[in-house]
């Protein structure tokens, strides 16, 4: 029988990345709504504790972060790994089992951040159970990616591979190190799931910010990178611009990245010169997150052009700018003096999503315009009109987004620090919220502009799988190479 | 602050090891070809061809059986 690659656990990932992705986005989009309007779903009575705000936060979080993030880089680095290495996966069962494992527990998050179960660390809200479970799915996902690539056809190993590898370890060992936790057994059958952190005051903070930054650094960086080096070349059909940058890239972003998280502690009881090290290191990122941006869009010189043509490539060139920006905006706000003002304002929330949106959700969404033809035998999505489309409601929802929340940050954090001439302040923290509204308004139709473009994808991704066949499983081809 | 005691040596650690594969990535000729790996991915047709990949059958994402590789 002919070797064959796992196409399965691929398309079972695919699917369900657009299918998270819109329920972690509605989420979103009833946030912002009650942020305008606070009561606004007060109206369903008994189910209105469930939907509160401070509730479904964490599950928006959870969703868009680690069911669509998470299932998007399921899906595309099981397909890198098996191409660049032209083998099949390590194991078809462990395949499986990672595939439903995550899929248990983004079921269980969903059920248990409602009903207000939480150990109240922030991007990390699931109880000990749940906490013990993604554990197990991890080291499983380790082992077949990583054990995919010792039994590899191909001498080196490409690129992609490396930012891969380097995310899976990394969030391993934050994810075990920052849920280190007591649970409180003696809680009986109301409070079994409860847990307490190992770590108090101070040291938790700490503790949850080294994980915190190492979490966008590794999950919704590197690894999104990881997807950038395969995809940008292969739709493009040119080879990455440097592949010696690359892995310089690679090395630079792994040493350095770790130590940035005091950044988000600045004028905290953290001591200072832990604080000046984060700010320092988060400066350096600079350096290494342009390089890599640099690469990826001097992969289209020469070929600008089908940049007019390929919304596909679109995304994935947007991903990269909106990688640029925030990834010049981060250190900016690191800076103290910046910081002092940006800190506790919209604008944070501005840049987290212009890197989520803007870059995590746009490079996924390429990518999966990319494969899922080819996950379901057929040259191409069902409509490139309406990949247009999506891409147009997407790039304008962002930056109607970010440019609402950069002007709302900055005006809160004004009125928060303006002071009287007798040192009184000017204005009330009521005030400051009222001054909010138009800017959560214009926030709310940039939002739901991208919920909207994800819905498009949705019925183009349906249209394309009900028309096509799956391919089961597609054949890896004669070695390419001496 | 002795959560830095914990802290400062797992990012120590980590620096190592992300050191000794480097070390390793190096000596075993990882990076002795910086042209070659960029190409060699565009030269893996990943398109679907109705021919080569003959054992498709219509089904949803869960259903039909998966093709077992030998």
């Amino acid at each position: 029988m002919e070797a064959t690659y796992n196409y399965k656990v691929v398309r079972q990932f695919a699917i369900m990345t657009v299918v998270w992705g819109i329920v972690g986005m509605l989420v979103g989009v009833i946030l912002s709504a009650q942020l305008i309007w606070p009561t606004l779903t007060e109206a369903l009575g008994p189910l209105a504790p469930y939907l509160s705000y401070g509730r479904i936060r964490p599950l928006h979080t959870n969703a868009v972060i680690f069911a669509f993030g998470g299932c998007a880089l399921f899906a595309t680095s099981l397909y890198i790994v098996q191409r660049t290495c032209q083998t099949r996966l390590l194991s078809d069962g462990l395949a499986s089992f990672v595939f439903w494992g995550w899929q248990l527990i983004i079921l269980l998050a969903t059920i248990s951040l409602p009903l207000g179960v939480t150990s109240g660390k922030e991007y990390a809200e699931l109880e000990w159970p749940i906490d013990l479970l993604i554990t197990v799915v991890w080291v499983a996902y380790a082992v077949l990616f990583l054990g995919t690539i010792v039994k590899r056809k191909t001498k080196q190993i490409y690129v992609a591979n490396w930012f891969f590898a380097a995310y899976i370890i990394t969030i391993a060992i934050l994810h075990i190190v920052n849920s280190i936790e007591l649970p409180w057994i003696l809680g009986g059958a109301g409070a079994w799931w409860k847990s307490y952190s190992a770590y108090a005051g101070v040291h938790d903070a700490m503790v949850q910010w080294w994980y915190g930054h190492n979490a966008v650094g590794f999950f919704l960086t590197t690894a999104f990178l990881g997807m950038m080096y395969y995809f940008i070349p292969k739709q493009a059909g040119r080879p990455i611009f440097s592949y010696r940058l690359s892995i310089v890239h690679f090395w630079a972003l792994n040493f350095i990245y770790m130590w940035a998280g005091p950044h988000h502690l600045l004028y905290t009881a953290l001591p200072d010169w832990a604080q000046s090290l984060g700010m320092v290191f988060s400066l350096m990122l600079i350096a290494p997150s342009w390089g890599g941006m640099m690469n990826g869009i001097m992969t289209l010189s020469g070929a600008w052009h089908k940049l007019r043509t390929d919304p596909i490539l679109k995304f994935l060139i947007t991903a990269l700018s909106f990688y640029g920006m925030s990834t010049f905006e981060g250190p900016m706000m690191s800076v103290k003096t910046v910081n002092a003002l940006s800190h506790y304002t919209e604008w944070g929330i501005g840049h987290v999503h212009s890197g989520a949106l803007g870059w995590v959700a746009m490079i996924s969404i390429g990518s999966l315009y990319y494969l899922i033809p080819r996950l379901f035998g057929r040259e191409e999505m069902y409509s490139t009109r309406l990949i247009n489309v999506h891409f147009w409601w997407s790039t304008i929802g962002v930056v109607l987004y970010i440019a609402a929340l950069w002007i709302a940050g900055v005006a809160q954090g004004l009125m928060w620090r303006a002071t009287n001439a007798d040192g009184t302040l000017t204005y009330s923290f009521a005030q400051s919220v009222n001054a909010m509204y138009p800017f959560y308004t214009i926030r709310l139709v940039g939002g739901t502009m991208f919920f909207a473009g994800m819905l498009l994808m949705a019925y183009n991704v349906w249209k394309t799988v009900a028309a096509g066949k799956a391919v089961n499983d597609a054949r890896i081809p004669e070695a390419v190479h001496a | 602050m002795d959560i830095l005691y914990l802290l400062i040596p797992i990012s120590l650690a980590l620096v190592a090891v992300i050191a000794l594969a480097f070390l390793w990535a190096v000596r075993s000729g990882q990076f002795d070809d910086m042209e070659g790996p960029a190409h060699r991915i565009l030269m893996d047709d990943d398109s679907f061809n109705p021919e080569q990949d003959a054992q498709s059958v219509k089904t949803n994402i869960n259903a039909g059986p998966d093709v077992k590789a030998k």
